[in-house]
């Protein structure tokens, strides 16, 4: 098997942990708004949400726990959003001419470049696990040991399955334009949709009809909907809904991200191949 | 010339970007082992031509070998065979020197061991030892432009293309980056390179092929190409610059006389030193008053302006950067 990818996937993660800012920011970004916006809103949205009594064996969950899972979204989609401008950077600045006058074939820029993203993913997403751990996060409440190991895998792939997504997508951006200003401009415009019309920070049933819908077609909703289940369980209380995740919604969540990395993928495959680099 | 003695082969290439003709059917061959240069002013078509003949653009018509590959179906063995410095600069400035050679190495699925130590002969090589684990970025332009020139090696090609390979660097470290590329040839590495510094060409080429506007307008050895020209010229500015030209058309020791922005040129089939005096009494018996007269003998500059009536100087702007 051709391994030219692992190449590209050793120069990114070098990368990583050697430019000091990125992984600084990229790993306290998602604490802030964790430490910060979470603990401030949990604690309002908890006095303001009425004490519903509980159906009973529903579990409840704060405001802390239910949001968690949003901002290890918002970290993953930076992340893999800003990998698409260091792909940009390469075209734009030569560096991908080194690459393309070689035998690899392009489909490992892609792969080496995803592998990464997805490995940056992963290491962030055990980061704020803990980090919310340690503010009183309040995941795998009633699991037992066997249940909270599964469930960590279940939220790994899950992050593995919204990374690709987003990596393929912003690889085909990034291929297809000329400047990274541009692409920055790019990432800013689809990230606040990407990020508030999903159910990320609240319920989606009380949004908007317009909201709400494409919050039904966003990526970050299915993810989310894994996350909370792996993480909270199928069956609670938070935000004044009730929350019933069945085995088949869990697999349909699984199937949309599936479908959505397999159509980013071909796409983002599409660009890679016709971009010309000189 | 015989065709196996031939590591760079090309017929009819033509290239054009939309309606734009950057390269019009061009042919030539590169022999095993010489040293070859494209001169040209920039946009004649030298930097397109490298791109094609190094697999980053397409072929749209043409046939190109090299090293017995054929360039549109057999690219991966192409790229294999040559090694390549870019015009303009293609180093990540976030990894080290080391770095730098270790992922082209790794790209080209050169095995470990022969990686390494190829990587530590040719950092040896380019006098890079002391900043082995330099970033790129600390690096100055005479030292990434040899860093670029040991990565261009590593695959020991049998065809180095060198596309401007000393722009923008300041004369001594022009100077170094030559000797660095006679080293290699002498090596055996077959050097393709595009300029359009005269001096470069002059001083380093077997063969030169001057290119300009997408074609080839003269090729030769350096000294073939200023031979054509006559052994010297003569500048020369008068007050009647149309009856001077008559008169000189019709002495025998010269080869041609044309105007320029600057005056009249003269090509002598003779040396110029003892026959300017004769000239200089020549036109002013006839009354035509000379302002200024010069003598010297012809350089690559004067072949160019000879096929095109332009100068490659006067085409190309660059700004030094120091070693």
């Amino acid at each position: 098997m051709r391994t030219e990818f692992l190449t590209i996937f050793w120069r990114d993660m070098l990368k990583f942990f050697r430019i000091k800012a990125m992984l600084f920011t990229s790993l306290i970004q998602p604490a802030l708004w964790l430490a910060i916006y979470g603990l401030s809103m949990s604690s309002n949205f908890d006095l303001i949400v009425p004490g519903v009594p509980n159906q009973q064996g529903v579990v409840s969950v704060n405001y802390l726990a239910f949001m968690a899972a949003g901002v290890i979204s918002m970290t993953i989609l930076f992340t893999c959003l800003y990998s698409g401008i260091s792909l940009q950077f390469d075209k734009q600045f030569g560096l991908m001419k080194e690459m393309v006058a070689s035998p690899l074939p392009r489909s490992h820029i892609l792969i080496g470049i995803s592998l990464s993203g997805v490995t940056k993913s992963l290491i962030q997403s055990i980061i704020i696990l803990a980090f919310g751990f340690i503010l009183g996060v309040r995941f795998f409440e009633g699991f037992t040991i066997g249940q909270t190991l599964l469930s960590v895998l279940g939220i790994l792939l899950f992050v593995v399955l919204f990374a690709l997504g987003l990596l393929f997508l912003a690889s085909t951006i990034a291929m297809k334009l000329e400047s990274h200003e541009g692409l920055q401009g790019i990432i800013t415009l689809l990230s606040l949709p990407l990020f508030f019309a999903s159910n990320a920070l609240y319920p989606i049933e009380s949004l908007p009809l317009v909201i709400k819908m494409i919050s039904y077609v966003n990526p970050l909703s299915y993810f989310i909907n894994g996350l909370r289940y792996f993480s909270l369980g199928s069956n609670f209380y938070s935000f004044g809904t009730y929350y019933k995740y069945g085995t088949y919604d869990v697999l349909m969540s699984l199937a949309f991200l599936l479908g959505f990395d397999i159509i980013m993928y071909l796409l983002a495959l599409r660009t890679i191949k016709k971009a010309k680099v000189v | 010339m015989k065709t196996e003695e031939s590591i760079i082969s090309v017929e009819g290439l033509c290239h054009n970007y939309g309606k734009v003709t950057a390269v019009d059917n061009i042919s030539f061959n590169v022999k095993k082992g010489q040293i070859f240069s494209f001169l040209g002013p920039n946009g004649a078509g030298k930097t397109t031509t490298i791109n094609v003949l190094t697999t980053l653009l397409p072929i749209q018509k043409g046939k190109v070998t090299i090293s017995g590959f054929d360039v549109e179906k057999q690219q991966d063995n192409v790229r294999k065979s040559i090694g390549i410095v870019f015009q303009n600069e293609t180093l990540d400035w976030n990894l080290t020197v080391w770095e730098t050679l270790e992922f082209h190495g790794r790209l080209y699925s050169i095995p470990k061991d022969t990686r390494r130590s190829r990587i530590d002969e040719l950092i040896k090589l380019v006098e890079l030892a002391e900043k082995r684990n330099e970033l790129v970025k600390h690096l100055s332009g005479g030292m990434k432009r040899r860093l670029e020139i040991a990565r261009g090696l590593l695959t020991r090609p049998k065809v180095l293309f060198l596309d401007e390979p000393t722009i923008g660097l300041d004369p001594y470290t022009r100077m170094r980056i030559w000797d660095y590329i006679k080293k290699v040839n002498k090596e055996g590495v077959t050097i393709f390179l595009t300029t359009h510094y005269m001096d470069e060409a002059d001083q380093l080429s077997d063969t030169i092929y001057i290119m300009d506007k997408g074609q080839i307008i003269a090729n030769g050895t350096s000294e073939s190409l200023k031979n054509s020209l006559g052994r010297d010229m003569i500048y020369l500015e008068t007050d009647d610059d149309e009856k001077a030209t008559r008169i000189i058309k019709g002495i025998m020791e010269v080869n041609y006389v044309r105007g320029s922005s600057k005056g009249l040129v003269v090509s002598l089939k003779e040396e110029g030193t003892r026959f300017m005096p004769k000239l200089v009494e020549r036109i002013r018996n006839e009354r035509i008053e000379i302002k200024s007269v010069n003598l010297k003998k012809p350089t690559l500059d004067d072949v160019f302006i000879h096929f095109t009536g332009r100068g490659l100087k006067e085409e190309n702007q660059e700004k030094k950067k120091t070693a």
